[in-house]
């Protein structure tokens, strides 16, 4: 946590640091407008939000005036009429077109276009490329985070467990750091919500989407400058895994609330004209839920990084003394409440995610156990 | 909407499931099953300690509560104990008490009846001597009374007047 917050004051630092420099050299050359420079800002917020080929941690513009790209290139996986591997650095940061096997791609907003040996585009009217698109797996900057996460967790996390197996009851190491988050998930969003008897059995994807959404929130704060939580093809992915978890361990009396709500309590004449509402509602709700999961999570960590990067970009805007410290100031508020978002937007998924999971295992017998423990708790 | 679905990636997907559904799996089975044990261990661990140590409590408590009843019963003894001893005590004096008293009674009885026994042998020792006293006395004086004839014949007379015959 800590480390994680250094890093991050020195990356707010490198950054207004660096910044300056270039508003310097960027000044008396070219001279752009007010209006190029918000332009250029928000098409800098937007690359940054997006995924990426290849790992760029910094670009500049060098003494002769031509673009450097600092970062290493990722793999390109294609599926076009067969399988298609190559380095990323093929495209040059999507200025050249990269010629496989006769085929030519070019990378055009983040995406692989197949062209001809030109690399031409061709537009539709709202500006989109209608050329062919191949099914893209690539190792993005994404995936190359999730893999780092991935196994980020697998040390962290086996080295806990080993600990216990080493050092008895006890954990030892930075393991330890963790294991009160584990018995929390495990007490306040588990057992607190899918109840003593069927957590068991949800707990390994709680964990699991827990560190994953966390861990992954926190690289974005990082210089790194990784967006994959607020990329909505992550969030969807892991909505779709709540939606078949949750569907596929229903009870029969989760069923039974969605197509028979009101159960005995009306005479089936009464039913059938409610249920005609009702029963779309509540099947409805089935895919609402997952999708107001997935729509969340992606919004915030969106947001957040909007937000911190506008105000980083404040200083091109003002370009003076006031917008470095203001910049600064705003920026690091930001950083530190996102810190916050980046926990709570864990949370917040595992939470509702572990409260889907206890309607779909609820049995009527143990509801009313359950509702007489609640209102012991309260 | 139409952003969203189109910036939508779908090797961004597949890499999430597969990445994802794996790093559950090895987690499952490398991280999370281990830990959770343990912890379930260590937690049952602890929930048996304290009611083992309740147990040795209460077990305390039941020989506290043992002894001080044993106390209590061995108070009691004593003060019965004691009581009775001087039950005892008590009776024993006065039945030595009863008992002198009696012996007294009876020996100053004996004494009594023996002095009672002394005095009639006085008493008859003493009538047997003025008998005999009254007897010499008698036989001096009538040797002295029937010195002359005179004499004798008046005391025959009277002895003669007084028999009567019948």
């Amino acid at each position: 946590m800590r480390m994680i917050f250094l890093s991050r004051i020195l990356a707010v630092f490198a950054l207004i640091f660096t910044s300056v420099l270039s508003a310097k050299d960027a000044e008396p050359s070219n001279g752009e407008t007010k209006e190029g420079i918000k332009a250029e800002i928000d098409a800098y917020i937007e690359h940054h939000l997006q995924d990426s080929h290849d790992f760029n941690l910094y670009s500049y513009t060098n003494d002769a005036g031509e673009k450097v790209h600092v970062g290493f290139p990722l793999p390109v996986i294609l599926w076009d009429d067969g399988l298609k591997v190559f380095s990323s650095s093929k495209f040059h940061h999507g200025e050249t077109v990269a010629e496989v096997d006769g085929n030519y791609y070019v990378l055009h907003h983040a995406k692989i276009y197949k062209t001809n040996a030109a690399g031409d585009l061709t537009y539709d009217e709202a500006h989109h490329p209608t050329n062919a698109k191949p099914l893209d797996l690539s190792i993005t900057k994404s995936v190359f985070m999730m893999i780092i996460t991935g196994l980020l967790l697998l040390w962290l996390f086996g080295s806990l467990a080993r600990s216990y197996a080493k050092h008895g009851a006890i954990p030892k190491g930075l393991g330890r750091l963790f294991e009160p988050i584990v018995l929390y998930v495990r007490d306040d969003i588990a057992i607190a919500n899918i109840g003593e008897k069927k957590y068991k059995r949800y707990m390994p994807f709680l964990l699991t989407v827990f560190f994953f959404i966390w861990f992954l929130n926190m690289f974005g704060l990082t210089p790194l400058g990784v967006n994959v939580t607020g990329n909505i093809a992550v969030t969807t992915a892991l909505a779709i895994l709540v939606f078949l978890l949750t569907n596929f361990t229903g009870t029969k009396d989760y069923w039974k609330h969605i197509f028979d709500p009101l159960g005995d309590g009306m005479p089936w004449y009464g039913k059938a004209i409610i249920y005609i509402i009702l029963v779309p509602i509540e099947i409805l709700g089935i895919f609402i839920k997952p999708f107001a999961l997935l729509i969340r999570l992606y919004a915030n960590m969106t947001a957040g990084h909007v937000v911190l990067m506008s105000l980083i970009g404040l200083i091109f805007i003002f370009k003076s003394w006031i917008g470095g410290p203001l910049s600064f100031g705003l920026s690091f508020a930001i950083s530190l409440i996102e810190v916050l978002v980046a926990l709570l937007q864990a949370y917040i998924f595992t939470m509702l995610a572990a409260l889907y999971f206890g309607f779909a295992s609820e049995e009527h017998e143990h509801d009313h156990d359950h509702d007489e423990a609640e209102l012991a708790h309260s | 909407m139409e952003k969203l679905i189109n910036e939508f990636s779908a090797g961004l997907f597949f890499w999430q499931l597969i990445l994802f559904v794996l790093l559950l799996l090895l987690l499952r089975k490398f991280a999370w099953k281990p830990i959770l044990n343990a912890v379930n261990e260590r937690e049952e661990g602890i929930k048996n300690a304290l009611a083992a140590a309740e147990d040795a409590k209460k077990e305390m408590q039941n020989v506290t509560a043992d002894s001080e009843k044993l106390l209590r019963e061995a108070r009691a003894e004593r003060e019965t104990m004691l009581k009775e001893a001087r039950e005892i005590k008590d009776k024993m004096i006065a039945d030595a008490k009863a008992q002198a008293q009696a012996e007294g009674d009876k020996i100053v009885a004996a004494a009594q009846q023996s002095i009672e026994g002394e005095k009639k042998a006085a008493i008859a020792d003493i009538k047997n001597q003025v008998a005999e006293l009254s007897v010499e006395i008698a036989e001096k004086v009538l040797r002295n009374e029937l010195d002359n004839k005179n004499k004798q014949l008046k005391l025959v007379d009277d002895l003669v007047s007084n028999i009567k015959l019948k």
